[in-house]
């Protein structure tokens, strides 16, 4: 008896607590390019320690977010891994224009979990690989960059026969991680936190900037968490996640 | 909407239907002596057997498809046997994407040959060996005759479900066009880069297979029912 008393009790308590939990803090539903994965998981974190406002993150190729978007999907911000999709979600009148930065600058490296196999651009050269891991250039920009280097170094043709291509920059990279690839074009910001095998830091200018743009899509004008999670992503704690998985700052988007 | 599609959406259809073919054939030659141990075994690890066989039909194809890419890779068995032709690994092959597709459609095939086989009961094949018919020539003349309907229906099953697959050759195909890229990832894509039109074209191609599949399988089972009756 008593303790059923009890129970009750401790219920009721625990309904008021998340009753006023959910009083001042909302939640927002976030798709974010793969490639930004595991900063944007530690940046959500430091976002939910700081205002107690929850990031849900839906991982993804952009391409394929821009298309959910389009046709209605609850999401309240973009992450991109580009600039386009966010311009163009603006152009279909589904994002909301002044909200529009760039978060990060995304670089491009050639990986391979030999330590020996690449050495730079003459690993490209020299061809002697059976298969180089890509993303998919028409879904996700990490895949276009790499094609563009590829073409710039006029090597396109020779080894396009060669190339397997993951859905996102995640599969690229999976690709590689399993061996089964034995070097492919991934984000800096994969190689962050398990290093190892050799890489090649392609040059900027063998490809254009991977400007990764965020927007607060018109679905979150009023929600209070979307529009704090963007100023969040602009504040230094953000960025100093940010540029320790390897990507740049963009010097014009001074806060 | 104009229907001007490039000629490129033609290329998964094709590698679909081979890849489907091959797929039923060599389920068919694995499968039936599976089915007919399953069916006839007294054997206590016989359920545990077709257990393992069924478990595609739950699993999600993700799990299956990446123990398949690490499976297939360099560290794997599909690494191992592709380094004697010099290949390092199956994933990205055709040849990858059969084995997959074999594993995942199995209990498609096997579970109605199984079914069929059950059906026969014990007494036919027991006149037959009164009439010292080999268990051989028993198997082949009133075994299979009598389970006809459900090879018919397993490869039926097993055939559209390969065409249906997707998240197993996502995951090892890496979607190059002419060898691993099938409808379903070739859809994928079109929609994902907003392609409609060749997305639309090559979807109801599928919703319009899908359909006949299912009514051949209902027309199939009707009409032996009523033959058995």
């Amino acid at each position: 008896m008593k303790s059923s008393r009890l129970a009750v009790a401790a219920l009721c308590a625990a309904a008021c607590l998340l009753a006023s939990v959910n009083a001042f803090a909302g939640s927002t539903n976030v798709a974010v390019a793969a490639n930004f994965t595991d900063a944007v998981k530690e940046i959500a974190a430091k976002f939910k320690a700081r205002t107690g406002h929850d990031a849900v993150l839906s991982f993804g190729a952009s391409g394929q977010f821009y298309t959910q978007i389009k046709e209605g999907a609850p999401f309240q911000i973009l992450l991109s891994a580009d600039d386009e999709r966010p311009k163009k979600l603006i152009d279909d009148g589904l994002a909301v224009p002044e909200s529009r930065f760039t978060y990060a600058i995304g670089k491009l490296v050639l990986w391979s979990k030999d330590a020996s196999l690449v050495k730079g651009e003459e690993t490209l050269q020299a061809n002697a690989f059976n298969k180089l891991s890509i993303a998919n250039p028409t879904a996700a920009p990490y895949g276009a960059a790499a094609v563009e280097t590829l073409k710039a170094l006029k090597l396109y043709d020779a080894v396009q026969p060669k190339i397997v291509m993951g859905n996102t920059i995640s599969q690229a990279f999976q690709f590689v991680d399993t061996g089964n690839a034995e070097l492919g074009f991934v984000a800096l910001a994969q190689l962050m936190p398990n290093a190892g095998g050799s890489r090649w830091m392609v040059p900027q200018n063998l490809y254009g900037e991977i400007r990764q743009d965020a927007v607060l899509l018109k679905s979150g004008a009023n929600n209070e968490a979307a529009i704090a999670f963007l100023a969040f992503l602009k504040g230094t704690e953000a960025r100093e996640v940010i540029e320790r998985f390897g990507y740049v700052i963009d010097p014009k988007s001074g806060s | 909407m104009s229907l001007n599609v490039s000629g490129e959406i033609w290329q998964p259809v094709r590698l679909t239907i081979e890849l489907a073919s091959i797929t039923t054939v060599i389920l068919l030659v694995v499968g039936t002596p599976i089915a007919w141990w399953l069916a006839r075994s007294k054997s206590r690890w016989k359920e545990a057997v077709a257990t393992l066989v069924a478990i595609p039909l739950v699993l999600p194809p993700t799990v299956l498809g990446f123990y398949l890419l690490v499976a297939l890779g360099p560290s794997g068995p599909g690494g191992m046997l592709a380094a004697l032709w010099g290949a390092r690994t199956l994933a990205f092959t055709f040849s990858g994407l059969v084995i997959g597709s074999v594993l995942f459609s199995m209990p498609f095939v096997v579970q109605p040959i199984r079914n069929a086989f059950e059906a026969i009961g014990d007494r036919p094949l027991e006149v037959a060996a009164t009439l010292r018919a080999s268990p051989w020539r028993t198997f082949w003349t009133i075994a299979v005759p009598l389970a006809s309907p459900g090879f018919l229906t397993g490869a039926i099953l097993g055939f559209a479900h390969t065409v249906g697959e997707f998240g197993v050759v996502l995951m090892i195909g890496g979607n190059i066009p002419g060898k691993t890229r099938v409808l379903s990832v070739a859809i994928y894509d079109y929609v994902e880069t907003s392609q409609w039109t060749e997305a639309s074209v090559l979807a109801l191609g599928m919703i319009v297979f899908s359909f006949c599949v299912i009514l051949a399988m209902t027309l199939i089972e009707k009409r032996f029912a009523r033959l058995a009756a």
